[in-house]
Order: structure tokens, then sequence, then C-alpha cells
């Protein structure tokens, strides 16, 4: 494709979602009490969109991964949350 | 069009989802075993499960012409119990008889946790021993990047286990190549929220290229879309890929992968 064909296709949906996005972090700083990791996990993958290369997905799922390579003792829960919360878990 | 379904919970779906599926070209569908969203507390209720996934459900298909086909195993989110996992693990040779059952799946990792790993070392011997095809479930989420690695690891460890056998699946952006690479089979799970979009899975696969690629809805109790794999097949065409190509990804490959067991037939 070309792409003006991509924008043509995919602009309005990647407005949309750019917009929802900023909305939440909007609602998220408008509430009280403390944040967690998760935001500022996300915070920092939004770093990568301004790379200047097409690896940018890529990027923001490393940024949000557990880089360690061992396995763990014990399951701390059975769910995932979207972003590693680092040495110390402390899972919302 | 036409499309296999190579990876969905239908048991947790309604008899009107085979209807659509069926309807949108669907040819046949295949059902590993997974969570059934709660802990179950015996072997027991494996059996049972087994025996829905082996005789009720392909009798549900069947009455829209739907073949429908079954992997076995216990979950990784329910390997932490050993004990448990064990004792499951006696009782899927006697399945693996039943004329419907492709291989040992969906295995693999949850929390990334030693017992997880030590179960998939297990199913991974169960399914070398009985000479089947396997189908992995990789991590969620944050736990995606390094249980990939793992089961990369432990699965290239065992000389038992040739790759083109073994499709990996859930891969995204940051897994596709190394499991590619690895020379084993890529699944891409179609999600609303996590996993990949169509836009996303066609991204990936205009990327890799479609040689060892499937697609799949992996529709169960959660959100998912049944028809996740056909919608896609229309966001390619909205892309300008020629019919040719979208059977080959959503037809061909499964088909390729599927067939190394002798029982998957096509009505």
């Amino acid at each position: 494709m070309t792409r003006q064909q991509v924008l043509d296709l995919y602009f309005m949906d990647a407005r949309c979602k750019l917009i929802e996005l900023a909305a939440f972090l909007d609602r998220v700083e408008r509430a009280s009490g403390e944040s967690d990791f998760r935001h500022e996990a996300l915070v920092k993958a939004l770093e990568h969109l301004s790379l200047n290369e097409p690896s940018r997905a890529k990027q923001v799922l490393l940024s949000l991964s557990d880089p360690t390579s061992e396995p763990i003792a014990a399951a701390p829960g059975k769910g995932a949350c979207g972003a590693w919360p680092g040495a110390t878990p402390s899972a919302p | 069009m036409r499309y296999i379904e190579p990876h969905a919970h239908m048991v947790s779906r309604t008899t009107d989802d085979y209807e659509a599926m069926v309807t949108a070209g669907c040819a046949a569908v295949c059902e590993p075993a997974f969570w059934a969203g709660f802990d179950r507390g015996s072997v027991h209720g494996f059996r049972d499960y087994f025996c829905q996934l082996t005789d009720y459900e392909p009798k549900r298909a069947a009455r829209f012409q739907l073949p429908h086909y079954s992997w076995l195993c216990i979950n990784p989110k329910e390997s932490e119990d050993m004990g448990l996992a064990r004792e499951v693990l006696q009782i899927i040779p006697e399945f693996l008889k039943r004329p419907s059952v492709l291989g040992i799946g969906e295995i693999g990792l949850n929390k990334n946790t030693r017992n997880e790993l030590t179960i998939l070392q297990e199913h991974v011997d169960l399914a070398a021993t009985h000479n089947q095809l396997i189908l992995v479930h990789t991590p969620h989420l944050e736990d995606k990047l390094k249980g990939t690695r793992l089961i990369l690891d432990l699965l290239k460890s065992d000389s038992r286990i040739h790759p083109s056998r073994v499709i990996i699946d859930h891969v995204e952006e940051h897994t596709v190549e190394m499991v590619l690479d690895a020379g084993f089979w890529a699944g891409i799970t179609l999600y609303p929220e996590s996993k990949a979009t169509p836009a996303r899975a066609i991204d990936m696969v205009e990327q890799a290229g479609m040689r060892n690629i499937w697609l799949n809805c992996a529709c169960d109790w959660g959100r998912s879309e049944p028809l996740a794999v056909p919608r896609t097949a229309l966001e390619m065409r909205r892309r300008g890929h020629s019919p040719e190509a979208i059977d080959h990804l959503v037809y061909g490959n499964p088909l390729r992968f599927l067939s190394q067991n002798p029982r998957f037939q096509l009505a």
C-alpha cells in the first residue's frame, strides 16, 4: 500500500485511539489518590512513539514486558495486568 | 470465502456461534483444552472435560456439518498444583486414541513459574512419546516475552521435538520473529483488547511473511470474537491482498500444519 492509502484506511481510527489515550491520561491526572507502576509504564512506553523507524509497536511491547529470564518460585496469581511491576511485585 | 478456525474454545460458546462461523465459511474448528475460569478440583473434572471435547462437542458441531477436532492437556494456569497436573497427565493417553484428537495443547506457561515449566516439560515428554503434534500457549501481556523465551529454550533443547510439528500461539510483534526464526509455526490470536487486532495481525504477516503463520480467534468465555478470522480476511481485502493470498493464510496454512496428523480431514 502507498502511504496515502494507509492514511485513507487508518487515520481516523488512529486519531480516535490517540484522543482516547490522551483523555485517559487526563482522567488519571484529575483523579485523586496514588497512581501505580502501570501509569508510569504507559507514560514511559509513549516515548517509543517518537522513534523514526517502523518498530514502534514492538518497542512498546518490549517496554511493558518482564525483561528477566529466570522462572519465578511461585505464581502470585493467575492474571497479567499489562505492565511489569518490577523486581519487587506490587500488583494492583 | 473458506477458512479453518484452528483455535476456539467452543465449549464456552453458544450454538449460534457455530452457525455464524459456518455461514462465514468455516470448514473446520479445532479446540485446545484450556482453563475453565476456575480451578478444577480433581482429575475427575478433567476426565469429564476431555469427554466433552472428544465426544459431545464434535456432535454439536456436526449439526452444522462442521468437523470439530481437539487438543488435550492441563492448562498452565492449573499447573502450579503439580500433583493434580500429574494425575491429569496420566489419563491423557487413553484419550489420545479418540478419532478427533490432534495432539497435545494448549500447553505452555502462564506466570513463568518453576512448576509450570516442569509440567510443560512433562507434556512435551508425553507428546514425544506418543508422536503427537504440539500446540503451545504463550503467556499474557507483560509475561509473554519471558515466557516465549523459556518455552523456546525448552523445546529447542529436546532433540525429539521437530519445530515443524509445533505451533507457538499468541505471538505479537515482540515475539513473532524469534518463533519463526527457530523454525516453529506461529499463531496470531485476534482479540478485541489483548493480543492482536486484525490490522496488527496483517502488519505482522506482511513483515514476517505468511509461510508458517496461522490466524485464530481463540474465542472463549471472555471478551473475544468467534468471527475474528473472517473479519481479518475482509481487512486484508481492504488492503488489496489477493483472494489467493487470503486463502493461503486462513485456509491453506492451517490445513498444511494440521494435516500432519492424518486424522485431520475436511468434509
